[in-house]
């Protein structure tokens, strides 16, 4: 009885099990195994050590692509989060049409990546775009938006923060968990609402501030449709982001050894990353009846 | 002086809700807007928020311009192949999770969560010289066979979630009555989880319609697109008829957009869920 749960069980699992280690664990590993290779499609690999890696440091590309992709990371993430959790704040008060409010701010992030690219391209446009056009409209001087090295990145979190729909309803669920005889405790000795924040909500909320950060940071590390649609990279490499950079090796190229150094980089990165939050979460992230 | 306080409050509050809902709509609401628009009307300044004579003609225009109904067609077959795959294939995985007692079951699947982390540009290297090798170039196969093989790692917790919560009574007394554990998945666990495994196909259905980056990498004949890589072909052609680029972005935005208005109780429950593993 117990081998033959054994045997079921495994069946079950196993389509996925094969999957992981033919589409994460092997690649995971063939990737590092590439970037130290020199790889056309057509004819057979060469091992060239560091090679790619110096190249890539060597030449100037890398760096934009780094500076651009964390700029961009930090920014989207941080805005991302603290809109969201201020709309949720919102949305968690006694409000009429609370569904259909939720409906409005989750749409966009249905809305296909290409297709808000589009958009966005669109209102973006210097000269007859609409942003420009509520600008003048209010007096203020118009941007350059994504045609401008300095405002391209910002123009881009703008549109990732239009997609925060998720991130509101992860808080909103959030919200509706904390408790409300705490509330309630801090109003009856006299707290004011920036109390109840700080003692009660905050703490409360903070596995899902952690959680949305570490989620945003992932998925904003690896963007790159936006900026292959829009901007391709530019202008001056200012929205390289690190997959784009990692499709132009690859795809535009053919050098996929290059391709996959930088794979092995961005992968560094977003472990770093990753490990750096969660070991400096325990100081303040706060599991409400946990042991500590 | 209180209670004008406070209805000062809810009128601040509503206020802010109410611009906050039309900044997000406005992006959508000018989508719209421009792609009913004649060429020349799209450029007056100040701009028009709506059009005088609006143009049906220029959905038509930009339908038949390029092969979109190709591309439809082309999007809904990978589509539906890929919903079906992440349903059965996480469900069949998250039930083997959830009920069975195997050597390494924890290892394995702590190992199959901690793929949530891994970004998939990570893989996208040595996966694509694979598929080379195969041939399978300018085929649908790498944009599907991966998913009936993977399900993906959050659909798989999230069925396992689901399974657990039934109770295991069910499945003893089928288990008396000499059902296979076959039969007791199909017969008794898929209509249980049925609102589980509608949130997990909704969501595939959505990250399979709009995906971009793995399309475009590989398929490379034009009658093989979707209506993503399409979209963005269109651009190329068409980079300056801003009307007609918004009327085809319109259609391919349209059936995710009603997709999620039908099963949005799905979508945000399933969205919920997300947060709640913290």
């Amino acid at each position: 009885m117990r081998r033959r749960e054994a045997v079921a069980g495994y069946l079950f699992v196993l389509p996925v099990l094969l999957g992981f280690l033919v589409w994460v664990l092997f690649p995971l590993v063939g990737t590092v195994v590439v970037s130290f290779t020199d790889w056309p499609l057509d004819q057979p690999p060469k091992w060239v050590h560091l090679q790619n890696y110096r190249s890539l440091v060597a030449t100037g590309p890398l760096f934009d692509s780094v500076r651009a992709t964390l700029y961009f990371a930090a920014a989207s993430t941080a805005s991302r989060v603290i809109v969201a959790f201020f709309v949720a704040m919102l949305l968690n008060q006694e409000v009429k049409g609370r569904a259909l409010f939720r409906t409005i701010y989750y749409l966009p992030s249905i809305v296909p990546i290409v297709a808000s690219s589009m958009i966005f391209l669109w209102c973006f446009q210097p000269d007859f775009g609409l942003f420009n056009a509520v600008l003048r409209s209010l007096g203020l001087p118009p941007l350059r938006w994504i045609f401008g090295p300095d405002t391209v990145i910002p123009s881009f979190v703008i549109m990732d923060v239009w997609a925060a729909g998720p991130t509101i309803v992860i808080f909103l669920a959030g919200l509706q968990g904390v408790p409300r005889e705490l509330l309630d405790a801090v109003e009856v000795d006299g707290g004011k609402w920036r109390h109840r924040m700080i003692a009660v909500t905050l703490p409360h909320m903070s596995p899902y501030i952690l959680f949305n950060s570490v989620v945003g940071l992932i998925t904003a590390l690896q963007t790159f449709t936006q900026g292959y649609v829009m901007t391709r990279g530019g202008p001056n490499n200012r929205s390289l982001f690190m997959v784009i950079l990692i499709w132009r090796e690859a795809f535009s190229y053919g050098e996929f050894g290059t391709a996959a150094a930088v794979a092995v980089m961005l992968f560094g990165i977003i472990a770093l990353l990753t490990v750096l939050v969660f070991v400096t979460s325990s100081r303040f992230v706060f599991y409400y009846g946990a042991q500590r | 002086m209180r209670p004008s306080r406070k209805t000062a409050a809810r009128v601040l509050l509503y206020a802010v809700l109410v611009l906050g809902a039309a900044v997000t709509a406005l992006p959508l609401f000018w989508l719209l807007r421009s792609s009913f628009m004649r060429l020349g009307e799209i450029f007056v300044f100040p701009p028009k928020l709506w059009s005088d004579d609006m143009q049906w003609s220029n959905y038509h225009e930009a339908w038949t311009a390029i092969m979109f109904f190709r591309y439809f067609l082309n999007t809904t077959f990978i589509t539906v192949v890929a919903v079906l795959g992440t349903a059965i294939t996480s469900s069949l995985c998250g039930f083997g999770f959830a009920r069975f007692r195997f050597p390494l079951k924890r290892f394995w699947f702590s190992l199959i969560l901690s793929s949530l982390m891994l970004p998939y540009a990570v893989y996208l290297i040595p996966t694509f010289l694979v598929w080379a090798k195969l041939g399978a170039l300018d085929t649908y196969l790498p944009l599907i066979v991966p998913i009936w093989f993977g399900g993906g790692a959050f659909n798989v917790f999230l069925m396992r979630q689901f399974f657990m919560t039934i109770p295991r009574d069910l499945d003893d007394a089928a288990i008396m009555d000499g059902a296979g554990y076959l039969t007791i998945f199909v017969r008794i666990m898929v209509p249980v989880v049925k609102p589980a495994l509608i949130t997990v196909a909704l969501f595939a259905f959505v990250g399979t319609w709009n995906d971009f980056l793995n399309p475009i990498i590989y398929l490379h004949s034009e009658e093989k697109f979707t209506l993503a890589v399409g979209l963005n072909m269109f651009r190329g052609i068409y980079s300056t008829k801003w009307h007609l680029l918004m009327a085809a972005s319109a259609v391919v935005t349209v059936v995710p957009i009603v997709v999620f208005l039908i099963g949005q109780k799905y979508f945000i429950e399933g969205v919920t869920l997300t947060g709640m593993k913290t």
